[in-house]
């Protein structure tokens, strides 16, 4: 049990007339090394909640326990959970700021207190983690590209070693190559070293990819937890809230209703591919 | 963190004073500021309650929003208040130790409190129901006559409101960075002067980039839309006064008579 979240409700500007319900009474478990994704339309929640699992925003109700600590609670250090539970904000190359790649990356761990050497150690194996080549170390971070960029953030974030990695859509704004580079780097990481992974995305064709388990919020609640199989059979709910099935699952689902015998549970091109080869060599149809 | 800060204090419900047109709530602030001056006994100072809690009530902004303006002139009110108090001649009423208060005294430091606390919850009034926004439309119409003299007048509005509507994006941008920063286990609060200084420059090199950006954009977004400074342009919502308008200024008419004829009369 790595992160217990518990009838967690937060509140914008409360008491005036400004008042906004941003979560209401969200409740989850989300266990050492799990892949999950996090969907919901603009404004559901998603920020504000994934905020709140490393300290950053205090809830106005509910508890978020990290493995079986209270976060909020008095004596517990917040410095010590940030560096355990690391964040990449949406767009993090926005927050660059060093004379070099290698400083940026540097920050983290150096804020953590450890020695020099053992920073530098950190910084470089993350540099090396997501793909950066030494070549780039010593540039101005604000000389590269927009996906290298995102990639020297993301390092920084990596370089504090946490033990869960959120990322809030870190592929907005990337061309395609980008983007599966990055998430590829993601999932590696997932699997190799039992990172837990907690996705922000609105791109369902990646959550049917990635994630193992898929939590959707809907105006400050949580609607749907559970596979990505599961929650893509409620398509039509997940339309009326803005979301969505991944593509290949509308086309297998008029398939089906064109009598052509396919699982209603396709939801990833790969498998579509598998299955109608498999309905074409058969011949039933 | 950051959001709790309110700039430009518009407060957003419906009323009558919402929908007004901003220049008559300008004159209006501008008569009621003139009127706290030309009054001079109690019940000058009973009528101008009077006309303010009206307003308040027309507002429909709740009273803790009116006054929370107050806080910042505290300190500009016990002085002014004490000085009057102490330093006023006259006939002595009691004495501590050096200090002497005179009924001249209490009457001055009374009427002063009064007249400061009615002149900011008065302004309050206006910022409260009237956007930054459209206040500086109401700034630029009512000060247009300055152009034939060659004041910039249209450019100083604008800027003003690039600069408003600026404000409150960089407010979250550097809520977003702290947080960003924060996450990477960045500390703004703990250590000396120098150590603070120090760590602030992870939050001010960001914040400046950005503001460079999104200036430029602005700039690139508005030369596609042909902007070419004041000269002949048009507005899409032109202010036009309306019967609520014309009303409040025979109000203020009528104000500003009953002041006239309490000041004379007592």
């Amino acid at each position: 049990m790595a992160i217990k979240v518990e009838d967690l409700t937060y509140v914008y500007n409360a008491g005036t007339a400004l008042e906004q319900k941003a979560l209401d009474g969200v409740s989850f478990e989300i266990p050492d090394g799990q892949f999950v994704g996090l969907i919901g339309h603009t404004g559901s929640g998603k920020s504000t909640l994934i905020q709140h699992l490393n300290g950053l925003v205090k809830p106005t109700g509910g508890k978020i326990y990290y493995n079986g600590e209270d976060i909020n609670g008095e004596g517990y250090s917040l410095r010590q959970l940030r560096s355990k539970v690391g964040l990449v904000f949406q767009y993090p190359e926005h927050q660059l700021f060093e004379v070099d790649v290698i400083s940026d990356v540097c920050y983290g761990p150096r804020n953590l207190g450890l020695s020099e050497d053992e920073v530098r150690e950190r910084a470089q194996a993350a540099l090396r983690l997501v793909g950066m080549k030494e070549k780039y170390w010593d540039q101005s971070p604000f000389e590269l590209s927009g996906g290298q960029k995102r990639r020297v953030a993301i390092a920084g974030v990596l370089a504090m070693n946490p033990e869960v990695l959120i990322l809030d859509e870190p592929t907005a704004g990337l061309d395609p190559r980008g983007r599966d580079e990055i998430l590829d780097q993601v999932r590696a990481l997932h699997d190799a070293r039992g990172m837990t992974i907690i996705l922000v995305s609105h791109s369902m064709e990646d959550m049917a990819r990635y994630a193992e388990r898929l939590l959707v919020m809907n105006h400050g609640r949580k609607a749907f937890d559970g596979t990505p199989k599961e929650i893509f059979r409620h398509y039509r709910e997940l339309e009326q809230m803005g979301l969505a099935a991944p593509q290949v699952t509308y086309v297998i689902h008029a398939l089906r209703e064109r009598g052509v015998e396919l699982d209603e549970d396709i939801t990833t091109v790969e498998e579509a591919r598998d299955a109608l080869l498999e309905a074409l060599r058969t011949g039933r149809r | 963190m950051l959001r709790e800060i309110t700039i430009g204090q518009y407060y957003p419900v419906d009323s009558v004073l919402h929908r007004m047109d901003p220049r008559t709530k300008l004159f209006g602030t501008m008569v009621y500021i003139v009127s706290l001056f030309l009054a001079d006994n109690v019940w000058c100072y009973l009528a101008a309650a009077v006309f303010l809690a009206a307003v308040i009530r027309l507002s429909h902004v709740p009273l803790s929003f009116m006054v929370r303006g107050l806080k910042a002139i505290l300190f500009l009110l016990l002085i002014s208040v004490s000085f009057n108090l102490f330093l006023t001649e006259g006939e002595e009423l009691f004495r501590i130790w050096f200090l002497r208060v005179t009924r001249e005294g209490v009457r001055m430091a009374g009427f002063m409190a009064v007249r400061l606390i009615f002149l900011v919850v008065g302004s309050s009034v206006m910022t409260l129901t009237t956007t930054p926004n459209q206040l500086t439309d109401g700034l630029e119409k009512s000060l247009g006559f300055l152009k034939k003299v060659r004041v910039p007048v249209h450019e100083m509005a604008m800027i003003m409101s690039i600069a408003l509507r600026f404000i409150p994006i960089l407010v979250e941008e550097t809520d977003k960075i702290m947080k960003a920063q924060m996450a990477r286990g960045a500390d703004f609060e703990s250590g000396g002067l120098v150590q603070k200084a120090k760590s602030m420059v992870p939050l001010l090199v960001p914040l400046f980039i950005s503001a460079f950006r999104r200036a430029t954009d602005l700039a690139m977004a508005m030369e596609a839309r042909c902007y070419h400074g004041g000269e002949g342009r048009t507005r899409m919502k032109p202010l036009r006064y309306a019967g609520r308008d014309y009303a409040a200024y025979l109000t203020y008419a009528a104000y500003m008579g009953v002041m006239l004829a309490l000041r004379t009369v007592f």
